[in-house]
């Protein structure tokens, strides 16, 4: 790009590709033009094979080329029909190659939505300011839920599908239904009816709110603030099941709990057939254990008592008895025998002494005993004896005879 | 342990049987009564967790709706919408 001057440049030549390029740019880079809602009639609405949907929307000034490729295209509640009004979401892009601007729609609302949106979200600030929507306010879901109250349309397939679950889930329930429309003028005082004559005459343990899939038109009653505040004043816990899993309503955030559909919402505030039987078995293996196990305490406490009973019987008693004085009779012959043999053993001293002290031991050292042959008499003096005497001479290992020779005195 | 329950287990509905017999289960577990007490107890037990068995098996959803009368109120009736 070459420049003469300050305020004047030469023109550039673009090339078709750069321009539209620079165009894309421009659009791209406005953030007001990449999340946006264009309202206006819809007209030549083409479905190709390959799923995306083109139209264009139009008012009396202008016309607006859209696209909407198929990935939006499912998830779509709504979708563009000839002639009529309505509101695209999306952001505007450039296709080059036709060099066309176009809305790049990923949501369909009809005109009119946009308003009830409004409308739900002040009234759900207005609720939540007053304490409507308070967790601490949320009822607990009662654990046997012997009778359940569902309000909802008779036709309507959600009754089909929550009774479907309720058969299958928990048949010992009983169900009342309290029938209401659920779409169209009637439906808000008739669900706030219902919400009543349940709660009066039929007190349930728990009420299901529930009500099929639809746009937020179809949803509307869904979203009365008299049907929040009936919810809220409900006796019985209510579980609302109100459209598919991405629907939010009002009567979702006052219910006690919230389920994404009609049949979860009898899933949530049932207990399961098959859990319950499980406890059952659980509870019958339980009495089997413990009955079994006192049996087990029972025979162990007899063991105990029969060991305590033997040795307390007159019989143990005796033997006792007998064995003390058996006891005793060895105590007593230990006793005699110790003594006896003390005793014994001090004889014995004694002798040894005595045989020390005794003639034989003198005898043994080379001494005789010399008695008289008539009388027996020891000779211990030289008077005692006559020449001629026979005496009789004791040695230590026998004696001999002997006969007095002639005396010397000393 | 409640004494006033010589309800025939026939005439209980599931949840008062079934909560009797955790009674029971409770009961013996503890394992302070007489032995003969505790066999009448097992025994009972027995015969609740087949009838809360029987009625696991056999129940069936009572259905009933609120119909408006004249005055304004409403009564109970049975519903019947068994079209399918």
């Amino acid at each position: 790009m070459s420049q003469l001057s300050f305020f004047g440049r030469v023109a550039r030549t673009w090339s078709v590709g750069d321009l539209t390029r620079y165009l894309r740019e421009l659009l791209e880079g406005d953030f007001r033009l990449q999340d946006l809602w264009v309202r206006g009639e819809v007209s030549n609405v083409s479905r190709p094979a390959s799923g995306h949907v083109y139209f264009t929307l139009k008012d009396a000034d202008a016309s607006l080329r859209c696209v909407m490729w198929r990935s939006d295209v499912v998830r779509q509640r709504y979708l563009p029909r000839e002639g009529e009004t309505v509101e695209a979401h999306g952001r505007l892009g450039v296709y080059d190659a036709a060099g066309q601007y176009q809305l790049y729609a990923d949501t369909l609302r009809p005109t009119g939505e946009g308003e009830l949106f409004q409308s739900f979200l002040r009234l759900k600030e207005k609720l939540e300011a007053e304490g409507l929507f308070d967790p601490a306010k949320k009822r607990p879901l009662p654990a046997w839920p012997a009778r359940i109250g569902i309000v909802t349309s008779p036709a309507a397939a959600a009754l089909r599908d929550v009774l479907h679950v309720l058969r299958r889930r928990f048949p010992l329930g009983e169900i009342i239904l309290a029938s209401t429309a659920v779409q169209g003028e009637e439906a808000p005082a008739g669900i706030v009816a219902a919400l009543k004559a349940l709660n009066r005459h039929a007190r349930p343990d728990v009420i299901l709110l529930v009500r099929g899939g639809g746009s937020l038109e179809d949803l509307a009653a869904f979203n009365d603030e008299d049907v929040a505040r009936a919810i809220s004043a409900s006796i019985a816990p209510v579980v609302s099941g109100v459209g598919h899993e991405t629907d939010f309503t009002i009567a979702d955030f006052a219910a006690d709990l919230r389920a994404p559909t009609p049949s979860a919402a009898a899933e949530i505030a049932t207990p399961d057939r098959l859990e319950l039987a499980r406890s059952v078995t659980q509870a019958r293996q339980a009495q089997q254990r413990a009955f079994g196990l006192m049996l087990q305490e029972r025979r162990n406490e007899l063991r105990t008592a029969r060991a305590g009973l033997q040795a307390a019987s007159p019989r143990a008693v005796l033997a006792n008895a007998r064995q003390r004085v058996d006891d005793f009779g060895l105590r007593a012959r230990r006793a005699v025998e110790t003594g006896l043999a003390l005793r014994r053993a001090s004889v014995r001293g004694l002798a040894q002494t005595l045989r020390a002290v005794g003639p034989a031991a003198v005898l043994a050292r080379g001494y005789a005993v010399v008695q008289l042959q008539s009388t027996g008499a020891v000779i211990r003096s030289v008077r005692q004896v006559t020449p001629g005497d026979p005496l009789k001479v004791s040695v230590h290992d026998g004696a001999f005879d002997a006969v007095a020779g002639e005396r010397s005195a000393e | 342990m409640a004494k006033a329950k010589e309800k025939s287990p026939e005439e209980m509905t599931y949840e008062q049987a079934f909560e009797e017999l955790q009674q029971i289960v409770a009961s013996l577990e503890s394992g302070k009564m007489p032995l003969d007490e505790a066999l009448k107890l097992f025994e009972r037990g027995q015969t609740l967790s087949e009838r809360c068995s029987a009625l696991l098996e056999q129940a069936e959803l009572r259905l009933r709706q609120l119909v408006p009368d004249e005055a304004g109120e409403y009564r109970e009736e049975e519903l019947d919408l068994e079209e399918e």
